[in-house]
């Protein structure tokens, strides 16, 4: 298997998962509470990532149907998590979009009292450049 | 001055591969005392030991190196070649070139340098040798076996065979551990019961053995072949010499709600007990916890209608001391707790069973009377899933990382008695991989599946909840890329098995090596496989490693083949490698005493001269020999440096340290 291409280390990289760990038992896959809506399931998002198929992958709509609800991550005996390696790649695909979605100087205006900070944190390091 | 001889072993290519022997073998017979120098390509075979042989009568060697594999593989073979031409066996060291330098070397210089110096470490070491005498110890002819399971009995009623005396010290009333709940016995199908039962009674009658039931073995001291036990004989409250086991009193016990461990709490027994009907031995105990008079002095029913007056409410634990040569522990295994699964509903659906529990409801002698019933309304399952690998393989904290080895086996079983017996109803079974090296095995799963159609689906269960009265079971078909919703009538989970609780106390006890799942380590995981690294202590069963009932019983018969050989001497060889304290350095201090592992060094008043002709009491260190395993600990904690270790003395030690900063 390789993981030569660049968009596969990349969405490695970035997911901190170690997809080899993965026995293929499918129990990701059997929990999965969007299993209809997705054209890839966690568990192929895990294998086709080892195998380097990423492109696949980044080319589907399933990445925007995940719900990241991490049940993936809850039940995997093997501690792979598959939810991050979805996220990788879904943040591999709005990077490379190349669009900011956010500015900093719009964020101001968005802040509500209620909102956690981490959440405009972790927006921003998405989507944006 | 002695006079070494050193030789250096090819080891084939697994040490001349990476090292230059023929360098080394020169570089030695450089260094002082050295007066003979060769390498050979095996030197543990026939003619290598015939060369150091040759070699010591000709050059008149009064020491030998061996640069070669590690101790642990053949100093003795080579103690004993020496042996042969008169040397003292501790005369000859090892210096090991293979596991801890050609093995974990790539630079045949850097390698070829190290060698050397761990050869001029041992030769400087070897002028320091005294010459050893290993003392004899006497064997107590008789064996503890810990654990009174199939594996128990099994080693028992081999090493009894054999003419020794075996004592069986089982924690629960009755022996038979779990295969005595089991109801069938794959690849074969025969009834567990049928074939445990008569080896429960050739044990219960045998004149050698003797069983210890409801006892726990609480203290252990001594070496091989003389290990002195302290057991615990819990309180049954019940004259095991008077009660014959008719089981009015368990019938008559008003104190009805007791769960019943022998059916895994599937139903009750009553405070006043029998495990079950071919328990060995066959006498009631009572529960403690539950007994009324006990508990509060009113009752007394059992002790009334006891035809033999064997209830006796004010028995007191006993303890008794027995001597062993040989102890085997073969404390078995149980089921993980299947709670921590949640997503499964193991704590919240009285549907979602265990393969134990599973066993108990199809068991004729279970609580359905052998019926298959859910336990949630009495009705009869049409729809069943199998859950595999319940917590085995599995590297979260709530499971284990090692596949558990029958449950494979057990689940295919499962799945065609019940289609055997209620045809209508359908059995689905959610595998990672299916697993079934063994005899006949695979042919055993494949029936499953082609004869009595089974479905054998690829893919794992992600969550079981409530459907009305059915169980929602929410699974992946990654052969299809399906997910699946399955309405089933009972989930049963192949739950993970773990060691016995009580296994850690009990190698705490007998100074054992338990691996990090809490499984015994073995001496060598191929070649020695029944025994402890501690001598005269032996290993049966699944406090090993898991195992199925075929498999425990060979390894059983195996264990108790090497007690049998233990028993059988009538003196054993001592390691003279122990510890000795100078009287004349020793402070009195007790600090060896307290780090002594085996209880080997205790304290006594002597006299001693003192100045002008007076004589002086001091405490003084001794260590008795016999006990000592030559551990070493006391030569560190001593801080006069009156403790020294024979073979390996603090002046040998910083020798080899020298030769190796040099």
């Amino acid at each position: 298997m390789s993981h030569s291409n660049n968009k596969t280390e990349q969405v490695l990289r970035s997911a901190g998962v170690d997809v080899r760990k993965c026995m293929r038992c499918g129990k990701c896959t059997a929990t999965c509470p969007a299993f209809e809506e997705m054209e890839y399931h966690p568990h192929q998002f895990v294998y086709m990532v080892e195998k380097g198929e990423v492109e696949k992958l980044a080319a589907s709509k399933s990445i925007f149907k995940c719900l990241s609800c991490f049940a993936c991550v809850d039940r995997c005996p093997r501690g792979v998590e598959p939810a991050k390696v979805i996220e990788a790649v879904r943040v591999a695909v709005v990077r490379e979009q190349g669009k900011n979605h956010f500015k900093p100087e719009q964020i101001p205006a968005m802040l509500e009292e209620d909102m956690p900070q981490q959440l405009f944190a972790s927006a921003f390091r998405k989507y944006s450049k | 001055m002695q006079r070494i001889g050193v030789f250096v072993c090819h080891c084939g290519t697994n040490i001349a591969g990476t090292v230059d022997v023929k360098a080394v073998a020169e570089a030695l017979g450089r260094e002082a005392g050295v007066v003979f120098s060769t390498d050979y390509q095996y030197m543990c075979s026939e003619s290598g030991q015939q060369l150091m042989r040759g070699a010591i009568r000709e050059h008149k060697l009064t020491g030998v190196v061996v640069c070669s594999c590690s101790p642990r593989m053949h100093e003795n073979t080579f103690r004993k070649a020496a042996e042969l031409e008169g040397l003292n066996p501790y005369m000859v060291e090892i210096a090991n070139i293979r596991e801890h330098v050609s093995w974990i070397h790539k630079d045949m210089k850097e390698a070829t340098e190290k060698a050397i110096i761990l050869g001029r470490a041992a030769i400087a070491k070897v002028h320091l040798n005294q010459p050893l005498q290993a003392g004899e110890s006497p064997v107590t002819k008789r064996a503890l076996v810990i654990g009174g399971g199939i594996a128990g009995i099994q080693t028992a009623l081999d090493i009894a065979e054999a003419g020794f005396e075996v004592d069986i010290v089982e924690k629960s009333p009755t022996i038979g551990g779990k295969m005595a709940q089991l109801d069938k016995t794959f690849p074969t199908l025969d009834c567990a019961a049928c074939i445990l039962t008569p080896k429960m009674v050739d044990a219960a009658q045998h004149e050698k053995i003797k069983i210890f039931s409801f006892s726990e073995v609480e203290a252990v001291q001594g070496y091989v072949g003389n290990f002195r036990a302290k057991i615990r004989r819990k309180a049954r409250f019940v004259d095991e010499d008077k009660c014959t086991g008719c089981g009015l009193c368990t019938e008559k016990c008003p104190q009805k709600k007791v769960p019943n461990e022998f059916n895994m709490g599937l139903d009750n027994r009553r405070a006043i007990y029998i495990p079950f009907a071919q328990a060995v031995p066959k006498v009631a105990t009572i529960d403690p916890n539950y007994c009324t008079m006990l508990k509060s002095g009113k009752c007394g029913l059992c002790a009334k209608i006891c035809g033999t007056g064997a209830i006796d409410y004010k028995q007191q634990d006993q303890i008794i001391e027995r001597e062993y040569g040989a102890i085997v522990a073969a404390t078995g295994f149980n089921p993980i707790d299947a709670k921590a699964y949640n997503e499964y509903g193991y704590a919240t659906y009285p549907d979602v069973v265990t393969s134990l529990e599973l066993e108990r409801l199809m068991n004729a002698a279970g609580p359905t009377n052998g019926t298959l019933l859910r336990p949630s309304d009495n009705e009869h399952p049409h729809k069943i899933v199998f859950v595999q690998c319940v917590g085995s393989r599995c590297e979260e904290e709530r499971g284990k990382q090692y596949c558990s080895k029958i449950c494979c086996m057990y689940t295919a079983k499962h799945a065609m008695l019940i289609r055997e017996k209620y045809p209508d109803t359908e059995v689905y079974v959610f595998y990672i991989d299916v697993r079934t090296p063994g005899k006949n095995f695979d042919e055993f799963y494949r029936r499953a599946v082609e004869q009595y159609g089974v479905h054998y689906i690829k893919g794992m269960v992600g969550k079981v909840t409530q459907n009305g009265k059915q169980l929602r079971v929410q699974a992946s078909d990654l052969l299809a890329g399906e997910q699946m919703h399955i309405d089933a009538d009972l989930v049963v989970l192949a739950t993970a098995i773990e060691p016995d609780k009580s296994a850690r106390s009990i190698a705490t006890m007998l100074t054992a090596s338990m691996d990090t799942n809490d499984f015994f380590t073995e001496a060598h995981p191929k070649l020695r496989p029944v025994e402890s690294p501690t001598a005269g202590i032996f290993l049966s069963g699944v406090c090993q490693g898991p195992k199925d009932i075929p498999e425990t019983v060979s390894q059983a018969s195996a264990c108790a083949a090497k007690v049998i050989g233990v028993l059988a001497k009538d003196k054993l060889t001592c390691n003279p490698c122990v510890a000795s304290s100078d009287e004349m350095l020793c402070n009195g201090c007790s600090s060896c005493e307290k780090v002594c592992p085996y209880g080997a060094i205790s304290y006594s008043d002597k006299e001693f001269r003192g100045p002008n002709r007076t004589t002086l009491i001091r405490r003084v260190a001794s260590v008795n020999p016999a006990v000592c395993q030559g551990c070493g600990a006391c030569t560190v904690a001593c801080p006069s440096g009156a403790m020294d270790l024979k073979g390996f003395t603090n002046k040998q030690i910083m020798a080899e340290v020298d030769a190796i900063c040099k």
